[in-house]
């Protein structure tokens, strides 16, 4: 009880390192390896040349200075067609977000029974698979050259994404305030309206602005096979080799996209 | 074999494929304008059978009818197929209040119109002025009317219970189940939502089936108590006749949670003076 200090209790052989961890370190030098390997084997493929960057780099440097400064002088045009890609943007994402609503619903697994959601998630993958390019090239077919191709390229594409993610929204709700709508007697309807839909709304609200940036962004470039806005401008003056034009045009694209990026940011965070 | 009863369970087992069943063979029938205690040790089965009775959960086949006066929720261990439509006459007030709470007292109360309302106008959330004034006076008559723009998940346990309360009155339910609604509440909130219930019992001649795991309580607030023990009907009588030796007798060890963990509770169980003193007590024991 006076100053002899209190011994330690002793602590037991391996106590202090988790169970198995030799097996680990060895499992994770494996892993290393096998990284590496697949590393190795796609350096061919890809044809990773290093040597030649620094055996180019006077010509790149000489590249580089072509596109200073950069030519403004068709800054009406560049800008015009610049809003037409916003314009794509806004209609992509509108069209998709109301298709991704009900197919949402329909992909998710507390609401629809599995012969519902399974086929619907696969039709969902198909929109999601393929990049917007390539519906664009095949809008064009349909609807001919010009800026509504590159809508319906977004809105497909688009619907893909934020099915899912509206889905995984909807399987992450808390059941109870459903089973509370359920128990008044409401419809299978009035059930997602009052019971799931309140509680994805914050979320779904910031899956759509996010997919607006991003589409802002793809739309600056499906232009680049004729459907519309800044990427036709865009891939003309690479292909006539005018890069002072090129650089401009790059830099209202950055503008563009990252004030809205900025903006619409801004803008989810009010809903989280 | 329908007598007018507001509640008739027949011959209702349910197993959930464990060995022992969760119900087995329960009967039991409500007179319209009882008020029934349930009680019973965690896992007696109280829940799940409030769960049958809401047409939640389908009991095992060869159970017998599930009766809410004279409809029929499920049968021979099948749910009936309008079971939405018959929901509206049964108001469930749950453990966990289950209010969604991002939308507004108003609204969570306005959805027990929901079944009454043409789907267009539901879906739109469109209601008439009279609907709203029937929401109103049911916040008013459990004393939430003040909270009527609030956001439900800003409520406190107790005021959201009362919301719940609330939505089952504007259902117009005759037969409101509750399910532990004060398990999760502190003993002065418990005590205000019981008396609640036992005024619109009381009041409106509502049947109220509550469960609770609080002998007291029962004792208290409800002249008859249907005991469970094991997914059985162990007792049915009237709660005064349940006393602390009678209920170690049912329930052996488990009798302690029922008996809020006090181990004089003989003497509180056979004074009231003494149990009304415990139901107000702050929550310090």
């Amino acid at each position: 009880m006076t100053a002899a200090a209190p011994t330690p209790i002793p602590v037991p052989p391996g106590a202090l390192t988790p169970p198995g961890a030799g097996k680990r370190t060895l499992a994770q030098a494996l892993a290393w390896a096998g990284f590496a390997l697949v590393l190795a084997w796609a350096w061919k493929g890809a044809d990773i040349r290093p040597l030649d960057l620094a055996r180019d780099s006077g010509n790149m440097a000489q590249f580089l200075k072509e596109f200073f400064p950069p030519d403004f002088r068709e800054w009406r045009s560049y800008l015009r067609e610049m809003i037409v890609t916003v314009h794509i943007a806004i209609w992509g994402t509108v069209l998709a977000i109301g298709c991704a609503v009900p197919f949402g619903l329909l992909s998710s697994s507390n609401i629809v029974p599995i012969w519902v959601y399974q086929p619907v998630r696969r039709l969902m993958d198909c929109c999601r698979a393929i990049n917007e390019m390539v519906f664009a090239m095949l809008f064009i077919v349909a609807v001919g050259l010009g800026p509504f191709a590159g809508v319906m390229a977004l809105w497909v594409h688009t619907t893909g994404t934020l099915a899912k993610l509206f889905s995984e929204a909807v399987e992450a709700i808390d059941p109870r305030p459903v089973e509370g709508v359920r128990a008044t007697g409401a419809s299978a309807l009035e059930e997602i309206f009052y019971g799931v839909i309140p509680q994805v709304l914050p979320l779904w609200i910031s899956y759509s602005l996010y997919r607006f940036e991003s589409n802002v962004r793809s739309a600056s470039v499906v232009g680049m096979v004729g459907a519309g806005g800044i990427g036709v401008i865009l891939y003309e003056v690479i292909r006539g080799f005018e890069y002072a034009q090129t650089c401009a045009v790059m830099l209202i694209i950055i503008t563009f996209v990252s004030s809205i990026d900025l903006v619409s940011a801004r803008v989810r965070k009010l809903f989280i | 074999m329908t007598t007018g009863a507001a509640l008739s369970v027949r011959e209702l087992s349910k197993s959930f494929g464990a060995p022992k069943r969760a119900l087995e063979s329960v009967r039991l029938e409500l007179a319209p304008g009882e008020m029934v205690a349930l009680i019973g040790a965690s896992g007696s089965g109280k829940s799940t059978l409030l769960r049958h009775v809401a047409g939640f959960v389908e009991g095992d086949r060869g159970s017998g009818a599930v009766r809410v006066g004279e409809r029929v929720m499920q049968d021979d261990g099948r749910i009936a197929r309008e079971i939405r439509a018959l929901r509206a006459d049964v108001g469930f007030v749950f453990q966990q209040f289950n209010l969604v709470g991002r939308l507004t007292v108003m609204t969570n109360v306005l959805m027990g119109q929901l079944p009454r309302i043409p789907a267009w106008r539901s879906l739109l959330g469109r209601f008439t002025h009279e609907e709203k004034a029937e929401a109103w006076r049911a916040m008013r008559s459990v004393g939430i009317e003040n909270l009527a723009w609030q956001r439900a998940s800003n409520l406190s346990g107790g005021q959201q219970q009362r919301v719940a309360i609330a939505r089952a009155l504007v259902q117009r339910a005759r037969l409101i189940l509750a399910d532990e609604p004060i398990a999760s509440l502190d003993p002065e909130s418990a005590r205000n939502v019981m008396e609640i219930l036992a005024r619109i019992n009381r009041e409106q001649g509502i049947t109220v089936l509550v469960s609770l795991h609080q002998v007291q309580f029962a004792r208290r607030y409800c002249p008859r108590t249907v005991a469970l023990r094991l997914g059985e009907v162990v007792y049915d009588g009237p709660s005064a006749d349940l006393d602390a030796g009678m209920l170690r007798g049912l329930y052996g060890a488990a009798v302690e949670e029922m008996l809020d963990g006090t181990e004089t509770i003989d003497a509180v169980m056979n004074d009231p003076v003494v149990a009304e003193g415990l139901a107000r007590a702050p929550a310090t024991a």
